[in-house]
C-alpha cells in the first residue's frame, strides 16, 4: 500500500528526470542534510533501464525512500517522433477530417511548403451519424448500432486505443457519455478517451488533437509507468511514484495515464518549477528562464515565484495541446548554431543548427561548420584543454581554419575577432527573442531576473541580460540538474477551467464566486487522496476577461474567490491598461472563464544541501584553479577560474572570472560581479545595470 | 565605413523594432481580423522618399512592400504642398488605393519620427479594419463598378495632432462604417504600437548613434540588394514566361489575363506584364502597389531567406502594366486586388520561374481567399449577423514533396476559424467539413486537398455572397504536373441547385431556412509526370480515400487489385517495363 502506512518516514525523497541525452537523479536525505547525485545516459527504447541505471549509481536503497517522483520525456517523443499506439476516431460523420485540415495553416509565413501528418491516419478515422448543435441541443440521435460497428472495424484493424470526439460536446457531453458507456462493454481495455472529458471547450481541432495525444500515448505511458514501478517494487521500493506532469503539478502513476497528454513537456516543465523555487528561496520571485542547450533554447516567465501557465500550447507545428502547461517557449539558438556569412556579406548565426551529429568543430564528429560552441571555445570561455579527450582528435587550430575560412577571411576579420563577432551577434538575436517571450507575455524583462542553466546557459547569461536591462543573473547550485531538482521540489496541482462568457454587468457576483469554490473543493478533494506530506494546500483564482467584441483573453488574478462588479471591473481594466496601454472605458466588459488551481505545496527543501559543504574552502583564493586567457570586447584578460564546489559562502566573484563546475561554466564578463549566497547559488549582479 | 559586426547588430535592432510594433499592435487590437489573424504589418519608412528600412517579421505577406508607396505618396503630398505638413506627435491616417493602397479595408497609420527636431524616419502600419462603409458589410463586393461603392475613402490626414485624437475626424469616420462603436478599440492600438516603434528605435540610436544607424541604413540596403542580385544570378538568363487566368471580374463574365514575361539581364529581373487584360468593369482590378507587392511577394516565397526591404526590391524591376488592370485608376473597383489578383500575379510569377527554380518553387497552390460572406438576420437572436468563412486550399507539389492540404492563402498565415464557433455565432449547421477528395493536382508529387463544406441556414432569412476564384481554371501544375481541381461553388435553394453565372463570384443569393451553400475549394498544381509517382504511394492515397481506384488508374496509371499495385498491370498501363 502507498505512503502514509509506512512506519519508519525517513523524508528520502528522489526526483528523476528522464532527457533527451541524460537521466539525472537527486536523492535528498534530509536526515545527514546530504543530497546523492547521478547523471547517466538516457535509455529511450526503455527509459525504465535508465532510472534503474541512475539509482543505481546513487547507491540509493529504495527500501528507505519514501516517495519518487517522475518526470518523462515518453509521451513527448512519442508524439514529436509519431511512435504512437494505434489509435481509432469515432466522431460525428460529416467531420473526420477535422484532425487533418488544421486550422488552414502553415509551417512558416514564407515559402508555400511542408507537410502535416495527422495523428490518426484517415481509414482509422471512422464516422457516426449523431449532431448537437452548439447550444447542445440535440439535432440526430446518436446511432449506436453504428458506434458499435465502428468499435468493431477499429478493433479489426489492429486498434488498441480510441477516441470519441462528437462537435459540440462541450456544450452537451451525453452522446460522448453514452458512447463511452457502449464502449465500455465492446472495447477490450480502458483506452478509451472522451473529447470533452480532457478538455471541456469549444474548437474542434484543437479539443481533438488534444484527445488524439491522449489516447494514442495513453497505452504507451501506461506500459513504461507500469513497468518502472515494477522494476522499482523490484528493487524495494515501498511508496507511491508519482509523474511530473507539464503544468509543473504532479499526480500518482496510478491515475497518470488516464490523462497522458499533460505528461507531454513535463521535463522543461519541472525545470521551470525547480527555478521558481530557488528564485523564491533566494529571494528573486520575478525570473525569466533560460535554458540554452546545443540545439534550442528554451524561455519561461516566472511572476511572484508562480510560473506563466498556458492552456494553448503548441508543441510543433499544428499540434495543439489544449490542457494547462508551463508556458515553456522555444527561441532557436543553442550552442549548435551555424554561424556564416551571406550572400549580402552580412554574418548571420542560426537558423540552421549543427545539433548533436555532426555537431560542432570542436566535437571531433565531423562538423566543418562555424557554430556558437567554436566560438565559446576561440574565445578562451570553454576549456580548450578537454579537445583532448574528444573523439576526432580536433585542435584548437582546426578551429581557427574553420573560422578564418568561412567567417574571418570575407569579413576581414581574425578568427577571434570573427569569434567575438558571432557571440555578439548570437546575444543580440537571443536577447530579441527573450524580449518578444517577455513582452508577449505582458512583462518588461527589466523587471526580472535571468535564471540560468543548461549546459550552455550560464556561459551567456551575463551578455544577455546586459543586453536586456536585466540587473541580475542566478546561477543555481546545480544548473546541470535542474529538471530532476524540479520534480523533488515540485508542488501538487490541479487545474480548473469553467467556461461562462457572460458579460460582466449580467453576471451575478454570486454565481460566480459558486463556480469558482466548487473547483476549489473539488480539487482539494483530489489532494486530499494523495498521500504526499504537505505543508500547504492553497486555491489560487483568475478569470479570463475581455471586452465585448475582441477574441484574445486577458487573465486577471483574484485574491479569493469573492469580488464585487465594481472591484472586478477595475482590477480588469488596470491590468488591460498595464498590458495595452489603452483604456477602453466605452466598451462593456465580459468574463469568459472563471479559474482555480488548488495547489499542494511540500515539505520546504532545504537547498543548501545541494552542494557538499566538505568541499568548501574557505578563502576565494583557494577556490582558484588556475587562469586562462580569455577574450572580451577585443581584450585578452588573465582570467581566474574558480571550482564552483570550491566557493566558499558569501564569496564575491569579480568579472573577468569563469567558475567551473561538472556540467556547466559560467562566464562572468569584467565589470560584473557574482556572489555565492548562503544556499549556494551564485548572483551576478550586472554591472551598469538598473 | 561600418564594420559588418555593427551592421549585422543594428540590423537586427532595426528588426526587433518592428517586431515589437507588430505584437504590441496585435495584443492590443480589438478586433479579431488583427487580433487573431494578424492582417496588419508594421515598419520603418526612409524620410526622404519612404524607403522601406525595416518590415516586422509577423506581418500578413500581402504587405510586403505595399506601405512603402503609401509613406512615399505622403511625402511627396506634403512637399507639394497636397497634405499639410506633420509637426512632431502627428499621426496621418490613409487608406486611398490609389494612392499606394491595396482595397480600402487596409487603413495606413504614418507617423514621423523625429530626431532634434528633424524628421528622422517614417513609421508606419497598416491594419484591416472589419468595414470602411460601402455597399456590402465588410467592404468585399462581388460586383462593384466603383470605388464609392466600396467604402469610405480617406486621403492622408493628420488624425492625430501631437499626440491628441481629433475628434471631428474621428466623427467623420464613424459616420461611414458599421459597428463604429468598437473601432476606437483598433484606432488607440495602432496609434499605440507607432509610439511602441518610436521609443524602441529612440533607445536604438541614443546607444549606437544616429550618424551610425543612418549610415547602416544606407549601407545595409545596398547589402540587400546584393543578397537579392545573389539569388537573381540563381535564375538561368533569358526570358521565362507563363499567363495566369482570373474567372472574371464579377460584373463582365469574361476572364481577365495575366501574361508575364520575366527576363534576367545580368544580375536584375524584370517583370513585364504587357499584354494583360485591360482594367476591368468589376472589383478584379489591383492599384500599381499591390501588383508591385505581389511581386515582391512572390519572390519572398521563393527566397525566404532576404529579409524585406527597398534594397532587395531593387534588383526587380516591373514592367508594362500601364494600361492594364493591374494599374488600375481612380474610379476602378479594387477590393478584389488584395485578397484575389495578387494571389494571381503570385502564380503567374511561379509559373514563370518553376523550370528556372526546381529546387525552390513549386506548382501553383489554391491561390484564392474563397471568401463566402452571409449576411441576414438570426430571429432566435433578434439581431442581424455577418458571417464569413474564408477558405484554405491545397498546395502544389514541389520537387521534394507532395502539396499540404488546406492551406491559407499565398497572401495570409491567419487561421480559420472552428466550425464550432461559427455555429455558436451565426444560425447555420454545417453538414461536413472535410478535405475535397480528388482534387490535389496529379504529378509525381501531387498537389494538397482543397476543402469540402456544406451548411444549412437554420433559421430567418440570408443573403449569400461569394468572391472567389479559380473556379474556371484550377491551380497550374507544373514541370508535366496536371492542374488541381477547380474551385466549385453550389448553392441548394429549396432543393434546386444554383451555380453563380460567374462561378466563383456572385453577390446577394437569397436564402431561406434549409437552403445550403456547398463549397469545394482549389486543389493545389502537381509537380512533374503523374505516371512517375510512386505506386505505392497512390495505393496509398486510394486506401485513404483521397482519390478513387479510378482515379488512381486514370490519372496516374495505377492499376489496384484490391488495396495492392498490380505491378505488371501498372507497368503495362504505363508503358514501362517492370
Amino acid at each position: 500500500m502507498a505512503g502514509t502506512s509506512r512506519a519508519e518516514a525517513t523524508g528520502r525523497v528522489i526526483g528523476v528526470d528522464v532527457g533527451g541525452t541524460f537521466t539525472d537523479l537527486v536523492l535528498t536525505d534530509p536526515a545527514t542534510g546530504r543530497v546523492r547525485l547521478a547523471k547517466v545516459p538516457s535509455t529511450l527504447d526503455n527509459q525504465a533501464r535508465g532510472v534503474m541505471n541512475a539509482v543505481t549509481v546513487a547507491e540509493a536503497d529504495l527500501t528507505t525512500v519514501d516517495l519518487i517522483v517522475h518526470g518523462t520525456t515518453t509521451t513527448t517523443n512519442a508524439v514529436l517522433e509519431r511512435k504512437l499506439a494505434r489509435t481509432g476516431l469515432i466522431t460525428t460523420a460529416g467531420f473526420r477530417d477535422v484532425l487533418e485540415l488544421g486550422r488552414r495553416t502553415r509551417p512558416q509565413a514564407y515559402g508555400m511548403k511542408g507537410s502535416f501528418t495527422p495523428l490518426i491516419p484517415r481509414d482509422l478515422r471512422l464516422e457516426v451519424p449523431e449532431r448537437m448543435d452548439a447550444q447542445g441541443r440535440v439535432v440526430t440521435a446518436l446511432d449506436e448500432d453504428a458506434l458499435r460497428a465502428a468499435a468493431a472495424q477499429l478493433l479489426e484493424a489492429g486498434c488498441v486505443s480510441v477516441v470519441v470526439h462528437f462537435l459540440h460536446a462541450y456544450a452537451n457531453n451525453a452522446h460522448e457519455l453514452r458512447a463511452g458507456e457502449i464502449l465500455a462493454e465492446v472495447w477490450p481495455n480502458d483506452h478509451v478517451t472522451l473529447g470533452h472529458a480532457l478538455l471541456s471547450e469549444s474548437r474542434e481541432f484543437e479539443r481533438g488533437v488534444t484527445a488524439a495525444v491522449n489516447a494514442s500515448v495513453q497505452p504507451l505511458l501506461e506500459r513504461y509507468v507500469s513497468r518502472l514501478t515494477g522494476e522499482l517494487e523490484a528493487g524495494g521500493y515501498g511508496g507511491d511514484l508519482l509523474v511530473m506532469n507539464g503544468n509543473g503539478g504532479m499526480v500518482s502513476a496510478r491515475t497518470v495515464s488516464r490523462e497522458a497528454a499533460k505528461t507531454v513537456m513535463s521535463g522543461p516543465a519541472s525545470g521551470v518549477m525547480a527555478a521558481a523555487f530557488t528564485g523564491r528561496a533566494a529571494g528573486l520571485e520575478n525570473l525569466l528562464t533560460y535554458d540554452m542547450g546545443g540545439t534550442s533554447t528554451d524561455v519561461a516567465l516566472i511572476r511572484d515565484a508562480q510560473p506563466a501557465v498556458s492552456n494553448e500550447i503548441e508543441v510543433e507545428y499544428a499540434m495543439p495541446i489544449h490542457v494547462p502547461m508551463v508556458d515553456v517557449r522555444t527561441v532557436g539558438a543553442g550552442g549548435g548554431s551555424i554561424a556564416k556569412v551571406n550572400a549580402a556579406g552580412l554574418l548571420e548565426v542560426g537558423p540552421e543548427s549543427a545539433g548533436a551529429t555532426p555537431g560542432p568543430v570542436c566535437y571531433g564528429r565531423g562538423g566543418t561548420r562555424p557554430t556558437i560552441s567554436d566560438a565559446n571555445l576561440l574565445l578562451g570561455r570553454l576549456d580548450p584543454g578537454k579537445l583532448a579527450s574528444v573523439e576526432g582528435g580536433v585542435t584548437l587550430e582546426d578551429v581557427r581554419r574553420v573560422f578564418a575560412a568561412e567567417l574571418g577571411d570575407p569579413l576581414g576579420l581574425t578568427p577571434e575577432e570573427a569569434a567575438e563577432a558571432v557571440i555578439r551577434l548570437a546575444n543580440v538575436k537571443m536577447s530579441g527573442a527573450i524580449r518578444m517571450v517577455s513582452l508577449s507575455l505582458g512583462a518588461d524583462p527589466r523587471d526580472f531576473a535571468l535564471f540560468a542553466f543548461g549546459g550552455a546557459g550560464p556561459l551567456h547569461a551575463c551578455a544577455l541580460a546586459r543586453e536586456l536591462g536585466v540587473p541580475k543573473v542566478l546561477v543555481p547550485a546545480r544548473p546541470g540538474i535542474t529538471n530532476a531538482l524540479g520534480c523533488v521540489v515540485a508542488d501538487l496541482r490541479h487545474d480548473f477551467v469553467t467556461t461562462l462568457n457572460r458579460p460582466l454587468d449580467a453576471l451575478p457576483m454570486d454565481d460566480l464566486a459558486a463556480v469558482l469554490r466548487a473547483q476549489e473543493a473539488e480539487g482539494r478533494a483530489l489532494i486530499e487522496r494523495e498521500t504526499v506530506p504537505l505543508s500547504e494546500v492553497r486555491a489560487v483564482f483568475s478569470l479570463d476577461m475581455q471586452f465585448m467584441g475582441q477574441t484574445h483573453l486577458l487573465r486577471v488574478p483574484l485574491d479569493g474567490a469573492e469580488i464585487t462588479a465594481e472591484a472586478l471591473l477595475a482590477r480588469f481594466e488596470e491590468v488591460y491598461f498595464n498590458r495595452f496601454r489603452v483604456r477602453l472605458e466605452t466598451i462593456r466588459a465580459a468574463v469568459v472563464n472563471a479559474n482555480c488551481s488548488v495547489i499542494g505545496t511540500r515539505q520546504p527543501l532545504d537547498l543548501t544541501i545541494l552542494l557538499d559543504p566538505a568541499e568548501r574552502r574557505t578563502s576565494l583564493a583557494e577556490a582558484q584553479r588556475g587562469t586562462r586567457s580569455v577574450c572580451f570586447e577585443g581584450q585578452w584578460h588573465d582570467t581566474p577560474l574558480y571550482w564552483r564546489d570550491h566557493l566558499p559562502t558569501g564569496a564575491v566573484v569579480p568579472g573577468p572570472a569563469i567558475v567551473e563546475q561538472m556540467d556547466t561554466t559560467l562566464l562572468i564578463p569584467p565589470g560584473d560581479r557574482a556572489e555565492a549566497d548562503a544556499m549556494g547559488n551564485l548572483i551576478v549582479h550586472i554591472g551598469g545595470a538598473a | 565605413m561600418i564594420d559588418p559586426i555593427t551592421l549585422s547588430v543594428i540590423q537586427a535592432g532595426l528588426q526587433q523594432v518592428c517586431d515589437e510594433m507588430d505584437l504590441s499592435f496585435s495584443r492590443a487590437a480589438f478586433s479579431p481580423v488583427i487580433a487573431e489573424a494578424n492582417d496588419r504589418s508594421d515598419g520603418i519608412y526612409a524620410a526622404e522618399d519612404g524607403a522601406l528600412i525595416a518590415q516586422g517579421a509577423g506581418g500578413l505577406p500581402v504587405f510586403v512592400g505595399t506601405m512603402q508607396y503609401s509613406t512615399r505618396v505622403l511625402v511627396e503630398r506634403i512637399r507639394d504642398g497636397l497634405t499639410p505638413a506633420p509637426v512632431e506627435g502627428d499621426i496621418y491616417i490613409v487608406n486611398d488605393p490609389y494612392l499606394g493602397g491595396t482595397h480600402l479595408m487596409d487603413v495606413r497609420f504614418a507617423m514621423p519620427f523625429y530626431r532634434d527636431g528633424e524628421i528622422f524616419c517614417w513609421l508606419s502600419n497598416t491594419g484591416h479594419w472589419p468595414d470602411t462603409g460601402g455597399a456590402v458589410p465588410g467592404g468585399f463586393s462581388a460586383s462593384a463598378t466603383s470605388v464609392e461603392q466600396e467604402g469610405l475613402r480617406l486621403p492622408p490626414v493628420r488624425l492625430f495632432k501631437r499626440g491628441v485624437l481629433d475628434p471631428e475626424i474621428y466623427a467623420i469616420i464613424c459616420s461611414n462604417i458599421r459597428v463604429a462603436d468598437q473601432r476606437i478599440g483598433d484606432v488607440q492600438a495602432q496609434a499605440a504600437a507607432l509610439k511602441v516603434g518610436a521609443e524602441r528605435l529612440s533607445a536604438l540610436l541614443d546607444r549606437y548613434g544616429d550618424d551610425v544607424v543612418a549610415g547602416a541604413i544606407a549601407e545595409l540596403r545596398a547589402r540587400a540588394a546584393q543578397q537579392m542580385r545573389a539569388c537573381v544570378a540563381l535564375i538561368p538568363e533569358g526570358s521565362h514566361e507563363a499567363v495566369a487566368w482570373i474567372d472574371s471580374d464579377g460584373v463582365v463574365n469574361e476572364p481577365l489575363a495575366i501574361r508575364l514575361a520575366v527576363t534576367r539581364q545580368d544580375d536584375g529581373l524584370r517583370f513585364d506584364f504587357t499584354g494583360s487584360s485591360a482594367p476591368c468593369a468589376g472589383p478584379m482590378n489591383s492599384v500599381l502597389a499591390t501588383t508591385l507587392s505581389s511581386v515582391y511577394l512572390a519572390m519572398r516565397h521563393l527566397f525566404p531567406e532576404v529579409p524585406i526591404s527597398a534594397g532587395a526590391f531593387e534588383p526587380l524591376e516591373v514592367t508594362g502594366v500601364a494600361g492594364t488592370f493591374l494599374d488600375a485608376q481612380y474610379p476602378r473597383p479594387v477590393s478584389g486586388c488584395a485578397a484575389e489578383v495578387s494571389q494571381r500575379i503570385a502564380e503567374a510569377v511561379f509559373a514563370a520561374l518553376a523550370p528556372a527554380l526546381p529546387d525552390r518553387a513549386t506548382a501553383a497552390p489554391a491561390g484564392t481567399s474563397g471568401n463566402f460572406a452571409l449576411g441576414g438576420h438570426d430571429p432566435e437572436k433578434g439581431r442581424d449577423f455577418v458571417m464569413y468563412q474564408l477558405s484554405g486550399g491545397g498546395y502544389g507539389g514541389s520537387a521534394g514533396e507532395d502539396g499540404l492540404a488546406n492551406g491559407c492563402s499565398t497572401i495570409g498565415i491567419s487561421k480559420a476559424p472552428p466550425v464550432e464557433i461559427m455555429e455558436q455565432q451565426f444560425p447555420v449547421l454545417y453538414h461536413h467539413y472535410a478535405l475535397h477528395e480528388g482534387s490535389g493536382g496529379a504529378g509525381a508529387h501531387r498537389g494538397g486537398f482543397g476543402l469540402d463544406y456544406k451548411l444549412e441556414l437554420r433559421r430567418g432569412s440570408a443573403r449569400a455572397s461569394f468572391v472567389m476564384d479559380h473556379g474556371r481554371f484550377g491551380p497550374q501544375g507544373a514541370m508535366g504536373g496536371a492542374d488541381g481541381a477547380m474551385n466549385r461553388v453550389e448553392v441548394i435553394r429549396n432543393g434546386a441547385v444554383h451555380v453563380p453565372e460567374h462561378l466563383s463570384k456572385e453577390q446577394d443569393i437569397p436564402l431561406a431556412p434549409g437552403d445550403v451553400v456547398h463549397v469545394r475549394t482549389p486543389g493545389g498544381g502537381g509537380w512533374g509526370d503523374p505516371m512517375r509517382r510512386d505506386p505505392a504511394l497512390v495505393a496509398q492515397d486510394v486506401r485513404l480515400g483521397r482519390y478513387t481506384a479510378a482515379q488512381a488508374e486514370a490519372l496516374f496509371g495505377v492499376v489496384l487489385a484490391g488495396a495492392e499495385v498490380d505491378a505488371e498491370a501498372t507497368a503495362a498501363r504505363r508503358g514501362t517495363g517492370v
